[in-house]
């Protein structure tokens, strides 16, 4: 049994190296062993129930050996031949298996940037993520940190070549807990675009809890996309945490299609003047999937704009979350901030909750949200029925044009013609 | 020009700045004392307090177990500590829970009252027999718990309206008391409501026959007399089939230094084709501008559309209270029904507000309407708390919400907290909110115009409420807007 307890007692016998994670390491084990798995009763996670994930025996600390090359190659995303290919396995970095196509970049183990000219960066960002998720799942990655990487993308640097990233779960001998952990540095005037994928290998349980935290200097420019098809056993909470510390330009889109219990904390912290953020979602889930996306835009600097859009189609039994905060501090004055979050349920036993939270502390700001929760168009499936369209074609139809708001932010051509062509399949096979 | 426009540009800012200081420094203005002997419990609570209390109000036995039971379980339960409030903590045996006002013969008319009292309620400009007179609403006016008058009462008895204090439902009306009484909020739905149950001490009563229209406003005064006397209402009220009811609720309190505890319970019953309407004026002692004093206001409202086609509306006006706490809500069951929440919640200096509803949709059909305006000032935190709830089969289910925010001044806080809980595929669910400040420009129109700054602002506010203040009975749309004026008096006309 991998419980409460069993990992308590891991945490005992941790030997926290002395380097400049320690501080957030340390930090994390006492406030694990305070806070232990998020309940219920905790706010954040009032619809997600995770603490039956850890009543299950898992292979902890998790191990990469086992994985090979022709694994690899089943999974790999389209545009991969032109790409950076960081691998993940089983929540340690195989550098092995990765690829650096372009020169500038720095892939280092956090262990060793933590102790190099690094240090400060790693000091500085390292579990910044804890001063906003404040639950024990979030203290358990930082308190075992494991095989994780820093990647630096230095002053100036602009990489024409996305970076893949690929969090590989092996459960085929047996069940999985891993925790990857990766530290993305983005200097002064850089510009880069992330891409997340999430593959789960083998019949067995898995349950990943991935954080990864960027810091983002002035004037650069950072997409991200994260993209979620994994199996219904495998199980995830993925923490990707931004800090804009100068003015700069964050665009993410998140796109859940399939898995487990998924839940994405999507922290964008707003720590400059004249800041901007992007944040998009759609969530397409069937069977019995459960989805929860949990974001916060923090503003607290003036200045800054932020637009944010969850789409969500649910079929089958899954069940959706959407909490979208947007807290505007004292000194966030001029602060525009918008979310909305619209919700598609197509079967009966489909569910949403939805809590888009404002909290606002500054007064010049224009901040508004907006929710819904409906079906498709009655009209317009009318509409194209009378046109000789059948209906179930008309009702993809129009899921499609629905996701279509999210998948236009997608830039990098071969992920969006992917994702594209993943909603077309799921449009086939999971429409009532 | 050129100079002059930058003037009054230069101007206009400051003089809304010191128009929110007037509003800062503006002082409570009914607060003041009424000299009434009052009986009271001694300080504090336990079992003897509940039995003190229930033998005071002569009651049944069922009515002590009742109580005693509640009690009991509001031992084992603890303060909530969600809502997004901080208080120093309370000291449940520093409170009174029973204070009568001295005053033994039951009036047949009004003038028998008390001059003392009468005087009170001139002061408040709500004289019994004016308003008897002029407006025909029945008026049950209640000082520290027990309600001292009740007028047209013998009018509404000829159509078979029970409108009568809750002491005397009990006493006349037991079968009916005991039906309904914690149907709608059980005793240990909350900890407040558990306490209230344990030492409420009157509060007011309401059955409308099957098919009944009431010919008036209900309605009835609230004020928290004697110092540190917990006030704690219970309403009940029950609208038959067919029926329809508008029943009024304001609150004026004299001004205290100890911080007052209030914990009211207020119970709904609409059955097929019935109609409650329930509006609610609050301007309870707001504390003073540094947070000195003020009431706390607990208050658990929850309404019950039991009936198909039933309709139950909240509408709330809530400017005082240094604490609010409270969310009428709407339990849909009968297929049809309709459930509709207005409010305007106004915070100033240091109060706290944390108000809004819930909307659980479980019959077929059923529609709900949420308009919530939420303006804050001076150093004040205003939150709205939602839920809507669309139960598994609710087919059909409709919602609109909407919450804004309006932010005066730099140093308070605007929160809005929607849940949404969507189980039924056939439901249509939509929340939208805002959050912003007058805008230089629309204060400059007005100003341009001849409009002074101060008149503007209250222009401009009039119209951000309107919507839920044009859905208050005439009568109290008058009071309201008062209110409104006195808490934000300067910068909010």
């Amino acid at each position: 049994m991998t419980n409460v307890e069993y990992l308590n007692k891991g945490l005992d016998q941790l030997n926290v190296a002395d380097n400049s994670l320690a501080p957030a390491r340390k930090n994390a084990i006492t406030s694990f062993s305070k806070m232990g798995i998020p309940g219920a009763k905790h706010e954040e996670w009032r619809y997600t129930r995770i603490g039956n994930l850890f009543n299950k025996d898992y292979q902890f600390p998790a191990k990469k050996e086992g994985f090979s090359k022709t694994d690899l190659d089943g999974i790999r995303l389209p545009g991969h031949e032109e790409a950076n290919e960081l691998v993940f396995v089983n929540g340690i970095y195989a550098s092995e298996f990765s690829v650096i196509r372009s020169k500038e970049l720095v892939v280092q183990s956090l262990e060793e940037a933590a102790g190099n000219e690094n240090k400060e960066i790693v000091a500085l960002h390292f579990g910044h993520s804890s001063s906003l998720l404040k639950d024990g799942i979030n203290a358990l990655n930082t308190a075992f940190v494991h095989g994780g990487i820093f990647l630096n993308i230095k002053k100036g640097t602009v990489l024409s070549q996305p970076v893949y990233i690929y969090t590989i779960t092996d459960a085929r001998r047996e069940s999985v807990l891993s925790q990857p952990r990766s530290l993305i540095y983005i200097g002064e005037n850089a510009q880069a675009e992330l891409v997340e994928t999430y593959v789960t290998i083998g019949k067995a349980d898995s349950f990943t809890n991935q954080v990864m935290e960027v810091a983002i200097e002035k004037d650069a420019k950072v997409g991200y996309y994260k993209i979620q098809n994994d199996r219904q056993q495998a199980n995830l909470v993925s923490t990707t945490h931004f800090r804009q510390l100068g003015k700069s330009y964050l665009h993410t889109v998140t796109i859940s299609l399939n898995g487990g219990i998924v839940r994405n904390n999507l922290n964008v912290v707003l720590e400059a003047d004249h800041c901007e953020a992007h944040l998009y979602g759609l969530y397409f889930m069937g069977g019995d999937s459960h989805i929860d996306n949990h974001t916060i835009v923090d503003n607290v600097m003036p200045n800054c704009f932020s637009n944010e859009l969850y789409k969500g189609v649910m079929t089958g039994k899954a069940a959706g979350v959407f909490n979208g905060k947007i807290f505007v501090r004292k000194d966030a004055q001029k602060t525009n901030a918008y979310q909305s979050n619209k919700n598609i349920l197509l079967s009966a036993d489909a569910s949403v909750n939805t809590k888009p939270q404002l909290e606002i502390f500054a007064d010049d700001v224009k901040c508004s949200h907006g929710c819904t929760v409906g079906q498709l168009d009655e009209d317009a499936l009318f509409y194209l029925q009378s046109r000789g369209v059948p209906a179930p074609i008309a009702q993809s139809l129009l899921v499609r044009a629905f996701a279509t708001d999210i998948l236009e932010h997608i830039t990098p051509k071969a992920i969006h013609d992917y994702v594209e062509q993943l909603i077309s399949l799921k449009l086939e096979y999971d429409l009532p | 020009m050129k100079t002059d426009i930058a003037s009054i540009e230069k101007e206009s800012p400051k003089n809304e700045q010191s128009a929110i200081e007037d509003v800062v420094l503006n002082e409570y203005k009914y607060g003041f004392v009424t000299d009434i002997e009052s009986d009271s419990a001694p300080k504090g609570l336990n079992e003897d307090i509940v039995r003190f209390i229930s033998s005071k109000k002569n009651e049944p036995e069922w009515m002590l177990e009742w109580r005693l039971k509640a009690y009991r379980h509001w031992l084992k339960m603890e303060e909530p500590k969600w809502a997004n409030i901080s208080y120093p903590p309370i000291d449940y045996q520093d409170v009174i829970y029973y204070s009568a006002p001295k005053q033994k013969i039951t009036p047949g008319s009004l003038d028998e009252i008390d001059p003392e009292l009468r005087k009170t309620f001139e002061k408040l400009g709500i004289s019994l027999d004016e308003q008897k007179r002029l407006t025909g609403v029945a008026v049950d006016a209640v000082i520290d718990s027990v309600s001292i008058g009740t007028s047209f009462k013998t009018q509404l008895a000829e159509l078979g309206i029970i409108f009568c204090s809750m002491s005397e439902a009990i006493q006349e009306h037991p079968e009916l008391v005991r039906k309904h009484l914690s149907s709608v909020v059980p005793i240990t739905d909350n900890y407040f409501s558990a306490l209230n149950a344990a030492v409420f001490s009157d509060g007011s009563f309401c059955y409308i026959p099957k098919g009944v229209r009431c010919p008036m406003e209900l309605s009835t005064y609230f004020r928290i007399n004697a110092e540190n006397t917990g006030q704690f209402e219970r309403t009940l009220i029950v609208a038959e089939e067919g029926s329809y009811v508008s029943y009024l609720e304001g609150c004026t309190a004299p001004m205290r230094d100890e911080n007052q505890l209030h914990a009211a319970v207020v119970e709904l019953i609409a059955m097929d084709n019935a109609e409650i309407k329930y509006s609610t004026v609050q301007n309870w002692y707001p504390g003073d501008k540094e947070g000195r004093g003020g009431i706390y206001n607990f208050v658990t409202k929850r309404g019950i559309c039991k009936g198909d086609n039933s309709k139950i509306s909240w509408t709330q006006v809530e400017t005082g209270s240094s604490i609010t706490w409270k969310y009428p809500s709407v339990i849909l069951k009968g297929d049809n029904s309709v459930g509709e929440f207005y409010s305007v919640a106004v915070t100033n200096n240091h109060q706290q507000a944390d108000t809004g509803t819930k909307m659980q949709h479980l019959g077929k059909n059923t529609k709900s309407r949420i308009v919530s305006k939420g303006i804050s000032a001076g150093v004040s935190n205003n939150s709205y708390r939602g839920l809507v709830h669309v139960g598994k089969n609710a087919a059909n289910a409709r919602n609109f919400s909407q919450c804004d925010s309006l932010l005066l001044g730099d140093k308070c806080g605007a929160h809005t907290f929607p849940y949404i809980e969507v189980k039924n595929n056939t439901a249509i669910v939509e929340h939208e909110a805002t959050t912003s400040k007058i805008g230089e420009d629309q204060i400059f129109y007005c100003n341009q115009r001849g409009i002074d700054t101060e008149t503007a602002v209250a222009l401009i506010v009039n119209g951000f409420a309107k919507e839920v203040m044009n859905q208050l009975p005439m009568e109290f749309a008058v009071e309201a807007q008062k209110l409104l004026a006195i808490s934000l008096e300067g910068s909010v006309g």
